[in-house]
Parts: C-alpha cells; structure tokens; sequence
C-alpha cells in the first residue's frame, strides 16, 4: 500500500496535493466537477485587505509549454472572503484550507492575516510576498530579506497558525530571503511564485498583456522550480511547499525529493481541471515504479 | 461543465479562412445557445475557446476563423480524429427576453452563435430577422443556412460587394424588432449599442487562462460588479455594459 500522507507544519495532510493559489478560486467551481475532498488542501485565491479589480485585459498569454498571467489579485476583499466565499468553500470543503494573503503594506498584511486567523475553516497562511503583477506592491517584500523578515513578524504576530512564507523567484538570492523569513518566525516557506514574463503580438507588435508583463508559470518552469525548491530546503530547517510547472504524480515525486513536504499544483488546473485528481490517482503507481512506500520518506531524499 | 473526447465528423473550409467542423460527443453539458466550448490542442498550452454554433444531440457543430497557430492546426485535422473539449461553458442567451421579433445582428466569427440562437427561436414561433455583417462578398458565410431556417436574412458587407453597403448597422434601418442579440468585434457591438432602441443580449471575447472561472483571467467591469466572461458572459445585457474604452 502507498502511503500518500504528510505532514505539513502540525497539520497531517491525507496527500501533499495543494492546488496553488490563483488557479481554484475559492474552490467551488471545482467542486462541482469532483469531490474536491480528495486534495491535501488548497491555497485560496490572493486576498487583499481591500476588494481589487486586479489588471486591465487582456491578462492572459499563452507561451510555449507554460502561459504569462497579469491579473493583479482579483479579489472580493477579506471582509467579503469571510462572509461570502468562505461560507461556499466550506459547504464543499471539509479539511483546513491554507489562507493567500498579499498585500502594499506591512500593515496591509498584518490586517488581513488578523481577520483571517478567527476564521475555523483555516489551517495555514501562505503569505505572498512575492506577486509580480502589481507596481510597487508585493514584489518590494519578496525581494528584500528584510522587507520579507518584517512581512513575516508583523503576521506571525497576530496569528496563531502556521505561517508559510511565499517567495519569489525573481530575485537573485532566494536562499538569502527563505532563511530571513526562517529567522523572523516562519513556520514554513513556499515556493516559487510566478516568473516574470513578456510575449509581444507581432501581428500589432504590441505586448499581449495589457499590463505590458506578467507571471509565467507552467510546464516550462518546472526545472527552476525544482533548483530553487532544493536550494532553499537545503538551507532551512522548517517545511517547503514546492510548486512552480508541477502537472503529473512524477513531478510531485521530483519535488519531495528535491525537499517539499508538500507540492502545489498552479496552471495545470486551468489546462485540465482534473489535473490535480488524476495526480492523486496516479501516485500510487509511479510510487511503485520507483519503489517508493511512503511519501513522507521520500521529502529530501536526493541523493 | 464537462470534460469530454470529441470525434471529428467533419472539416470542411466555408470559405478562404473560416471552417466548419462538426463534432460527434457528449454534448449533455450544452444548455443554451451562447455557450461556448474550450478546445485542447497538441502541443498549445492553453485551449481554444469557440463558441457553439449549433447542437443536437451527441453532436456539436463549430465556425472557426484561422487567425493563429491554434486556429491553423485546428484547419488541417481530418474526420476520425480525437479532441479534448470542456463543454457547457459561459452562461448562453436568454431566449426569454425575445419578445415576437428578436432581431440577431452578427458580424465575421460574431456570426456562428447566432445558429442555434435562431433555430431555437424560430422553433418557439418568433419572427426572426438575422443581419449578418462581413467586409467582403467573398467571405459571407451561412447565409443559405439561416434563410432555411426560416428566418429573414439580411447581408452587409463593409466594401459594398454583397447586400448592404456598411455594417450590420446600416442594414437593420427599418427593421421593427422586439429585441436583440449581438456578436462580433468590438467596434460592431459599440455601433449596435448606440443603434439598438430596445434592451439586447451582447456575447463579449477575452483571452481566456480556464474558461470555467477559476483564474480571474477573463474578467470585465460591468454596471453590476465584476464579471468573468467565462463564467458570468459571455453573454451580458445591455443595460449591464461598461464600455472601458
Ligand atoms: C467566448 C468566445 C467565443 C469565441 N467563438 C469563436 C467562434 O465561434 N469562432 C471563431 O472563429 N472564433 C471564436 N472566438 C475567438 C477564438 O477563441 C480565437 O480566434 C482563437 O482562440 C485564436 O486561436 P489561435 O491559436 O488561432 O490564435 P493565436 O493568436 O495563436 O492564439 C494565442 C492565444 O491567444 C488566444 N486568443 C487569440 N485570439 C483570441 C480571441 N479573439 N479571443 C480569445 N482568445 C484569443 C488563443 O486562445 C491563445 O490562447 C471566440 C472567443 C471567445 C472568448
Ligand atoms: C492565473 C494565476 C493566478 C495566480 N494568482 C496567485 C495569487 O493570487 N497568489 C499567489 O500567491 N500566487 C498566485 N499565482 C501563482 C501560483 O500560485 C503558482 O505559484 C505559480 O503559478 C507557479 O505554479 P504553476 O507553474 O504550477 O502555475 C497565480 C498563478 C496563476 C497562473
Ligand atoms: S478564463 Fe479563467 S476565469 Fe475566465
């Protein structure tokens, strides 16, 4: 038998699949296309202290084996998140589901994470401080250690849950950062965010993206996801949620090697909305194609 | 929605770059006309959204325009061959707000979903009158289908060559109508919008990341709050229009 379950910062998880942030919205939408229950958890879409628009459109491109995103954390505001989506995503959720919070200010974050930490359906926060798509905003936190260090106080401190620290790989250091946010309190740290990206229409030779750039994520980043996440868990000593191109149970299995206790799954959802169900499906198997019993002993085990 | 392999029945050009295909597969997600399918295709990343031009059941016809790499792969298939399709898409045309004398007003790949809208319309005894809109004669399109349908068919084409001179604007002058419902390029929908004395149904495009609502990648600034052209469209009331530009 496989054994699928980890644990991740005091929370067991029946597998290590996490839907990443952003590409489940609050989870209904899925729910009606499978039991949604099956999931380790999901990250919640970003939410901000105010309600947000996000972007102008066009905020979508494709690329080749991966797409650009520049919605700019579309988002109803936390006030609304606790009276009207989490309501919905518990009637199709059971289990602790991770809260993504971003913010424009220390304070911001400290305002949302608050508000959030009274709500039960909560197991963990992922803070992202690493969102490229908005000017002057999230990208400022990620990239400094100690913009990121004082993100992560300020929210450690009004919290009682664990914290995961969501970092950027547009930076030329993350281990530097990761081991900040380790330093100020960080339960854990997730990685990577998207990677900033540009596509230009040669037909108007004008960028596709209103925004001009955007946040490349897909199939194509899976191996600078794999060196950050095998970095960073090489230097810190709390959990790493890895993710960054993950799209079939082989992928998963190279993540926890290269050191995630558990593995998010981004843009594969919007491609294939099962893409996360067939994942879980298929982990026994590719487990026993590399002789593997339990997952959990296999988080780190690079050779 | 729902995720389904599709047989291809057929792969035919229409004309110099729009296409035909029918499609032969689960179609019980399809509830209304307006709705749109999403297409996975070798090798793209992300799919094709195509609007629904017309089904019954267990088979889906599709009117495509090459205008890219998706559009062109999708033009050189052949019947027998498979594709991945998520059915059931967007929330469709509201057939109720018809009145007698829907007046449907489509311009270039505008004019696809104005199929099924005009059958299902017409089988409901309406008085259908259908202005089809393209820039030149030789790139009309489904005129002879709507005609059999039982509808009254108006042409226009931007340079003169075919019907009316000018838009679907022009051509629809003395027409009386009870409502309508539009498709086409931006700058089509703005001149219905300003031409149209009734309220009206308006099918909107955006690049789309899913085109089932989870990736916030679609979304539009309406009278009545933010909307996902994908979820809460394609299909927006008249009075529920924020033009941004
Ligand atoms: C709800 C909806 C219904 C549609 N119905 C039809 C239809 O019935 N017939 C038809 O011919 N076309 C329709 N379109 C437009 C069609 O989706 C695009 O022409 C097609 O995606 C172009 O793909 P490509 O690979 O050939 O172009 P490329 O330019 O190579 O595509 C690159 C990327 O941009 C996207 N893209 C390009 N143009 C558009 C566009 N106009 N709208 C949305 N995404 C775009 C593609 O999906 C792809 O992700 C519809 C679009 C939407 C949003
Ligand atoms: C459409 C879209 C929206 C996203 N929104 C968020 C967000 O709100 N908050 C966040 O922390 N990350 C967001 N992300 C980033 C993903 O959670 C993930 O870190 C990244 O896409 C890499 O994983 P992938 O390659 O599997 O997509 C978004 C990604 C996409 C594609
Ligand atoms: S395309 Fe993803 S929400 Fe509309």
């Amino acid at each position: 038998m496989a054994e699928l379950k980890v644990n991740l910062c005091g929370i067991e998880m029946d597998n290590p699949i996490i839907p990443a942030s952003g590409t489940f919205g609050y989870g209904y939408e899925f729910a009606e296309l499978y039991d949604i229950n099956i999931l380790g958890t999901f990250s919640f879409k970003g939410t901000t202290k105010e309600p947000r628009f996000g972007n102008p459109t066009p905020r979508i491109a494709e690329c080749t084996a991966g797409m650009i995103n520049a919605v700019g954390l579309q988002n109803p505001g936390v006030e609304k998140v606790i009276s009207e989506e989490l309501p919905k995503l518990k009637a199709c959720f059971h289990k602790p589901v991770m809260a993504n919070v971003s913010g424009f200010s220390v304070e911001d974050y400290a305002y949302t994470c608050e508000k959030l930490n009274a709500c039960p359906e909560i197991g963990w926060f992922e803070v992202n401080v690493s969102c490229p798509n908005v000017h002057g905003g999230g990208m400022s936190f990620g990239t400094s250690p100690e913009a990121a260090a004082e993100v992560t106080r300020a929210v450690k401190k009004v919290t009682t849950k664990p914290v995961l620290i969501k970092l950027s790989p547009n930076v030329t250091d993350i281990v530097s950062i990761a081991k900040a946010c380790e330093e100020a309190g960080a339960d854990g740290i997730s990685l990577i965010n998207t990677m900033l990206g540009m596509r230009i229409d040669l037909r108007t030779r004008r960028p596709v993206i209103a925004n001009k750039m955007g946040g490349f994520s897909g199939s194509a980043i899976f191996p600078v996801a794999v060196r950050m996440v095998y970095h960073v868990a090489q230097a810190v000593k709390i959990p790493v949620v890895g993710m960054g191109g993950v799209t079939t149970a082989e992928d998963v299995i190279e993540m926890m090697l290269a050191g995630a206790t558990a593995v998010q799954v981004g843009a594969a959802n919007l491609v294939d909305p099962f893409a996360c169900k067939k994942i879980i499906e298929d982990l026994p198997a590719a487990m026993e194609k590399y002789r593997m019993t339990s997952l959990r002993e296999i988080i780190g085990g690079i050779q | 929605m729902k995720q389904g392999m599709f047989t291809i029945a057929e792969n035919t050009p229409l004309t110099q770059s729009v296409y035909r295909m029918r499609l032969a597969g689960d179609t019980t997600a399809i509830t209304s006309p307006g709705q749109f399918v999403n297409i996975k295709l070798d090798g793209y990343y992300l799919r094709r959204p195509i609007s629904v031009c017309d089904c019954v059941s267990g088979e889906l016809t599709l009117l495509y325009k090459v205008v890219g790499h998706g559009t062109e792969v999708m033009s050189r298939m052949t019947a027998g061959q498979q594709l991945d399709l998520l059915t059931g898409l967007g929330n469709g045309y509201d057939l109720s707000k018809s009145g007698a004398r829907p007046l449907l007003l489509g311009g270039g790949v505008g004019v696809p979903p104005r199929y099924m809208l005009a059958k299902e319309l017409i089988a409901q005894g309406k008085q259908v009158t259908v202005i089809l809109g393209f820039n030149k004669k030789d790139e009309v399109f489904y005129e002879e289908e709507f005609r059999a349908l039982g509808a009254e068919v108006r042409v226009a084409t931007a340079d003169g060559s075919y019907g009316t001179k000018g838009f679907v604007t022009d051509a629809m002058q003395d027409v009386a109508y009870t409502h309508f419902y539009t498709c086409g390029p931006e700058p089509m929908l703005k001149a219905v919008y300003k031409a149209t004395t009734t309220s009206g149904q308006f099918s909107f495009e955006e690049r789309m990341g899913c085109g089932f609502g989870a990736c916030m990648g679609c979304s539009c600034k309406t009278i009545t709050g933010n909307k996902r052209i994908c979820k809460e469209g394609p299909v927006l009331v008249k009075e529920d229009i924020l033009w941004q530009n």
